[in-house]
């Protein structure tokens, strides 16, 4: 009797009220690299976010404002929504061409086709921008044919466009490829049984099981798109009101010790990182099924 | 199936198919008739070009030689669109964001308006076909809300909705566990009975290709080994591998000399060899042709090497020399231990040429 009794006495502390797996650290340990990791994102990137803000309403609303009236930062605006429009449903056709084709089909040349899509994620923005300067400019490969019939490609819209659309063409493609590749081709040749059309099937089964990878990377290649510093500043040729896109106009009040104004104008790709940081978290938390799994950025 | 009635017209002819994939030959020059409102039972073990035959019908796939013939017309450039076969794909293929009855009016859907019947038509005619497939309730629900039987089931209405001249099915109850597949084959062919669909049927698992078909064609490597009813195919299995794909047989050493069968000098009851065949030849026996028996008056003699039970009849292997023990299938009479000896009458078997 007392053997028994003792035999439960001694197994009671032995059962824990939560069990401790063999990864679980404890508990010191855990805070302590929470609290290592919440300050550096603290000092690294919540601190200079909200500096952004802070700075460009020191001088007070009205201030603020104000910077937006004046022409160039109003061309400026206006240039990087131009430049976005036309980069960005361009990758967004070029992105589902290319994942469709690499996805759902057998080639020679795939896997070099893949590495290519990769390229622009590899090479400095600067890098990007210099080749399109050498191919274009009056002694480059295309120059002269374009200088001949008066096409100006260099230092003006062509030319950022190009660039922009060089630096985010990986975006649409990387999120898909992988997508389509788990989803097979098995509903789209059920599809193709049912009498569907090639374009049909792709409307109706493709598009719809591939949508919110779509919105997601699209996204994303737009705020790149907006965003582009390095490559577009090498071919835009820094003309104010005319070839400035808004990173290229921020950098230009800044060395003009502007600053009020320079983060005001700033404050605008501040803004646009927060809005599409929301809708991503949103698009990951709800869709998280419908998203590519090694896609995400 | 009565060879009196008439003969049935041929639905589908494959001629001289082959196809190669990268350098693995997959159909060798293959022949076959469908006839029309048959079920017609594929049967062959996984990589025999089962799915490869069953996509070039479709027009999913393309034959490096041969041709497809609907109804006596040249099919083999058309187009999968144009070709009006209903697919039903091992992993159902459902449209993931459609709800059930959309996919169902899928086909009817995708055509031409001129072709299109109405709104009205076709909600009628999915109404009809949820009720086919015993789902009236599910018309909303989505595929991930179904069960594996399920989807396979709207798979099967999907593929109906377009009045198809031939329904392909490729392993369609492959991916299920034994009882749903039991009743979905009961199911399938209450299906057929009333509907009449010409119908092609893959499928690795004996059992269902016998149980379900009306016609059955046992592929191997490719290549097409027999073709024939349930009845045909078991009687007269035209090559040993066919015998072998079709249930348990073991292969004992005999003779063959004027036309007579015998394995230790006695001969084989109910076995003739085939003409011209004298000398040592491999027979095969199916369990049930062995009998237990006194060894005395025995083709074979051995000891019992181990014995169960199971549906009312003994499996009883029985040691016998080297190499493998034979199966023996007995009636539950009486009970052998292990080591006991016994003898063993052969009352059937097969002989190929
Ligand atoms: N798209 C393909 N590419 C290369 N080989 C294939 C392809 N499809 C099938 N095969 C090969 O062809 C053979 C037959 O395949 P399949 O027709 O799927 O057989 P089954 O359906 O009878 O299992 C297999 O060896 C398989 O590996
Ligand atoms: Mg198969």
């Amino acid at each position: 009797m007392s053997e028994t009794a003792a035999a439960t006495f001694a197994a009671a502390p032995a059962k824990p009220d939560t069990p401790r797996s063999a990864v679980t650290e404890g508990r010191a340990v855990r805070w302590t690299l929470t609290a290592i990791a919440i300050v550096f994102l603290a000092l690294f990137l919540v601190l200079p976010l909200a500096t952004v803000f802070v700075q460009a309403l020191s001088k007070g609303f009205e201030t603020y404002i104000a910077t937006f009236r004046e022409p160039d930062a109003l061309s400026a605006v206006r240039l990087t929504l131009i430049v976005a429009a036309i980069a960005v449903p361009f990758n967004l056709v070029f992105g589902i061409a290319a994942s469709w084709a690499i996805a759902k089909f057998e080639f020679a040349g795939k896997s070099l086709l893949v590495t290519l899509i990769d390229l622009p994620f590899s090479v400095s923005p600067v890098v990007s921008g210099l080749i399109y300067v050498l191919v274009f400019s009056a002694q480059g490969v295309f120059g002269a044919f374009f200088v001949q019939h008066g096409i100006q490609i260099l230092f003006a819209l062509p030319g950022i466009v190009l660039a922009t659309i060089f630096v985010t063409f990986p975006f649409v493609a990387r999120e898909l490829i992988p997508l389509m590749q788990e989803q097979g081709t098995a509903e789209e040749e059920a599809a193709l049984t049912l009498g569907a059309s090639g374009l049909w099937a792709f409307l109706t089964v493709t598009l719809p099981n591939i949508r919110w990878g779509l919105l997601y990377s699209v996204l994303l290649c737009n705020a790149r798109a907006m965003g582009e510093f390095g490559a577009v500043s090498v071919v835009s040729g820094h003309i104010r009101g005319l070839t400035n896109t808004i990173p290229l106009h921020v950098e230009i009040l800044y060395n003009e010790y502007n600053f009020v104004a320079a983060f005001a104008v700033a404050s605008l790709l501040a803004g646009l990182a927060l809005v599409t940081l929301l809708i991503k978290s949103i698009l990951e938390w709800r869709y998280a099924g419908e998203l590519a799994a090694g896609g995400r950025h | 199936m009565g060879g009196t009635s008439g003969r049935p017209s041929t639905a589908i002819r494959v001629e001289g198919l082959s196809k190669t994939f990268d350098t693995a030959a997959v159909l060798h020059d293959f022949d076959l008739d469908v006839r029309a409102g048959e079920l017609l039972g594929l049967l062959g073990p996984s990589g025999s070009g089962k799915t490869t035959l069953l996509r070039i019908i479709a027009g999913l796939d393309f034959p490096d030689r041969g041709r497809v013939l609907f109804g006596g017309d040249d099919a083999t450039g058309l187009p999968v669109q144009k070709r009006a076969v209903g697919f039903v794909f091992q992993h159902y293929a459902l449209f993931k964001h459609m709800s059930v009855a959309d996919n169902i009016a899928y086909g009817l859907n995708a055509r031409k308006r001129a072709e299109r019947p109405d709104k009205a038509e076709i909600k009628r005619r999915v109404g009809d076909l949820l009720d086919l497939i015993k789902l009236s309730g599910f018309a909303d629900r989505y595929p991930s809300q179904l069960s594996g039987g399920q989807r396979q089931r709207v798979a099967l209405a999907r593929a109906l909705a377009v009045e198809p001249r031939v329904l392909l099915l490729d392993e369609p109850f492959g991916a299920l566990d034994a009882q749903v597949r039991k009743d979905l084959r009961r199911w399938l062919r209450e299906i057929h009975d009333r509907t009449g669909q010409t119908t092609i049927f893959v499928t690795h698992d004996q059992d269902e290709a016998l149980e379900l078909s009306d016609r059955v064609a046992v592929l191997d490597k490719g290549r097409l080994e027999q073709v024939g009813t349930p009845d045909e195919v078991q009687d007269n299995p035209a090559s040993a591998t066919v015998l072998k794909f079709l249930g348990d047989a073991v292969e004992v050493e005999a003779i063959a000399e004027g036309g007579q069968v015998r394995v230790d000098g006695r001969p084989v009851p109910g076995v003739v060899a085939p003409a011209g065949l004298i000398g040592p030849v491999k027979l095969h026996v199916r369990p049930w042709q062995f009998q237990l028996t006194d060894p005395s008056a025995a083709h074979l003699r051995g000891t019992v090497r181990s014995s169960h039970r199971s549906q009312g009849r003994q499996r009883i292997e029985v040691e016998h020399g080297p190499g493998r023990p034979l199966l023996v299938e007995d009636f539950d009479g009486e009970r052998y231990a292990a080591g006991h000896p016994v003898g063993l009458r052969i009352v059937g078997g097969y002989v190929f040429a």
